[in-house]
């Protein structure tokens, strides 16, 4: 199903939870809405769902609006976080119950309850109670149960919330591929940026309401459009005065810029690693943390700390020593605007002669 | 020390509840089985129960439907501001905290035949006060909070996901109750009936007040204990008594083994 958002507004009493939102996904696609707690998301789907009521703005399913219709006929299915099971219900009962509110013939609701036990992988859980299950089960119960009277969109309020560390990564995996086969546009709400640039198709960044920005995970990453963005994906720094770094001393860089470091645009080492050492700074390494696949190093470079990843394969590094530090490229930002820099001593003076 | 404890508790134990209830048994039989039948037989008797049974089951069936309506406004009214329903909410147990008989005083003032409403009723052939719908309303107003208070933390627990998840499973809110709200909230209801037949079995202020306690009119089986109290009829006194106390321990039997059913769901 098309989906379009037009100036979606709500307040909550004083709170203005969502702020002027407008955005439209494709049919079959897989959106993850992230952002931090409280900022809104979740209002969000459940406007989309007709549990909530927008203050202002525009719903729009496959061009019809559907501002006014109930959630019962906006042929979406909801998993909520707590997957909000029938609880004394079985898993067969809670899977036939949006059938059976259809009034099919008992023997197809047999029929369609048996193909999604099968494919969520429930097969012998049937007469088993919600209470009798592990948070995996219970999430795949409440997965089949939103799938099974065929909904036009699939809403998920943070799906992989309360389910530990281990699971949660097979369960990823697990919906990715299920939402793939059954071609149902989807939108799921997650604060967890890994989960969110693991399973979805495109990211949709909210953050105090308002929508910062739409597109494709790498996207986002590569050129992030508000700083916001820039500091919620990745990992990075801040830098107060970018000037005092090597290589983006010009580029008009005015004073009022601060400047955001990921900790894959820098490289650190002795000084014979670097080919180019005109474009590196002296700095010397702070503390070294052990992150089990690779050493975290903060190191110190005039008065800015900086934070990177050093591999294992290379020689560890001592704390205080002196090492060398290239920085590659910076994400600048003012109160109006951003940008990308590039390290200018970078380029290779030589090459030019070759 | 523990000892003297314990033989105080069982002492006490003994006085208020053991003791009385030997004595209302003894008392009903101190003319043999037959004096017992006679005190029950008697046509004020039979008239008083049965108005005691008809009170149980309107007041029952109402306080029933309105309590449960009642919880489900207070704890899911979103239309109400959280202001009002705290006001409501802490209104609801009144009648735990006013004297039955002042309920029932209210009742008369506000309804009975020298009274606007009361006067209107009493035009179109309606009598309210000093008649049936009189002591239910009574009765009803003593035992309004019994099924509020049972059903309320019980919606509160459940919260709203699971009626959400039926209606975006496209259930309105009928199949919804009863599919998936009416489930939960069940063994809360029937304790709060329990309670409201054992409460409305032995109401007698309110509806004392109420009824004017005419004799095969108005008259209930607590009113009549009293009056046959009164007329030193103790005898047919502790009989009536007597099948009240029975009828209120077999509730409160059926209650524990209610608790012990829910235990093993």
């Amino acid at each position: 199903m098309h989906v379009e958002v037009r100036h979606l507004d709500k307040h909550f009493g004083q709170f203005h939870a969502v702020q002027d939102v407008s955005f439209s996904i494709a049919k079959g696609h897989l959106i993850g809405l992230l952002g931090p707690s409280g900022g809104g998301k979740t209002s969000i789907l459940r406007m989309l769902a007709g549990l909530e009521s927008p203050g202002s703005g525009e719903i729009i399913f496959h061009g019809k609006t559907v501002n006014h219709l109930p959630p019962q006929e906006r042929e979406i299915g909801f998993v909520f976080q707590n997957y909000a099971l029938f609880k004394h219900m079985t898993v067969f009962d809670n899977i036939a119950f949006g059938l059976k509110v259809k009034k099919i013939r008992k023997e197809a609701i047999r029929e369609r309850v048996r193909e999604l036990v099968e494919l969520t992988g429930l097969s012998g859980f049937e007469h088993r109670y919600p209470h009798q299950l592990s948070g995996g089960q219970r999430q795949r119960v409440a997965f089949a149960r939103a799938l099974a009277p065929e909904p036009q969109l699939l809403l998920l309020d943070e799906p992989f919330a309360a389910i530990d560390a281990k699971i949660r990564q097979e369960l990823r995996t697990w919906l990715r591929e299920l939402i793939e086969r059954v071609g149902i546009t989807s939108i799921f709400v997650t604060h967890d940026q890994d989960e969110a640039i693991e399973v979805a198709d495109e990211i949709m960044i909210i953050n105090s309401g308002r929508l910062e920005q739409k597109g494709t995970p790498w996207d986002i990453y590569k050129q992030p459009s508000t700083p916001f963005v820039a500091s919620f994906i990745g990992e990075s720094t801040i830098v107060e005065e970018i000037g005092q770094l090597k290589g983006f001393d010009h580029h008009g860089i005015t004073a009022s810029a601060r400047a955001l470091i990921r900790p894959e645009y820098i490289e650190i080492g002795p000084a014979h690693e670097f080919r180019l050492l005109s474009a590196t700074e002296t700095g010397i390494v702070r503390h070294m943390h052990f992150r089990g696949s690779q050493w975290m190093v903060e190191v110190e470079v005039g008065t800015n700390r900086l934070i990177t990843y050093r591999s294992l394969e290379k020689d560890t590094l001592e704390v205080g020593q002196d090492v060398q530090v290239l920085v590659h490229r910076a994400y600048l930002f003012n109160d109006n605007e951003s940008w990308i820099a590039e390290n200018t001593l970078k380029a290779d003076p030589l090459s030019v002669f070759i | 020390m523990r000892r003297l404890w314990i033989t105080l508790t069982w002492l006490v134990f003994s006085i208020l509840i053991l003791i009385p209830l030997v004595v209302l048994t003894t008392g009903a039989f101190d003319e043999g089985g037959e004096g017992f039948l006679q005190a029950l037989g008697r046509p004020e008797a039979m008239h008083a129960l049965m108005m005691t049974g008809m009170i149980v089951v309107v007041v029952t069936l109402l306080n029933g439907i309105f309590g449960i309506m009642m919880g489900i406004y207070l704890v899911r009214g979103n239309w109400l501001s959280r202001k009002l329903r705290q006001l409501f909410n802490s209104i609801v147990d009144l009648p735990y905290a006013v004297s039955p008989v002042i309920g029932g005083l209210m009742i008369v003032l506000l309804l009975g035949p020298d009274t606007v409403i009361g006067a209107f009723f009493e035009n179109i052939g309606f009598k309210v006060v000093y008649a049936f719908p009189g002591m239910v309303i009574a009765t009803l107003f003593v035992t309004f909070p019994l099924m509020v208070r049972e059903v309320m933390p019980v919606l509160q627990e459940i919260g709203t996901d699971q009626e959400e998840a039926a209606s975006t499973l496209g259930a309105y809110s009928w199949r919804t109750f009863w599919q998936v709200t009416w489930p939960s909230i069940r063994w809360a209801v029937i304790y709060g009936t329990i309670l409201t037949v054992a409460r409305s079995l032995g109401e007698f202020g309110a509806v004392l007040v109420v009824s004017g306690n005419i004799i095969n009119k108005t008259q209930t089986a607590t009113t009549l204990v009293y009056q046959d109290m009164e007329n030193f009829n103790v005898t047919a006194a502790n009989g009536v008594a007597l099948v009240l106390a029975v009828f209120s321990i077999g509730l409160l039997l059926l209650m524990e083994r209610a608790k012990k059913r829910k235990e093993v769901l």
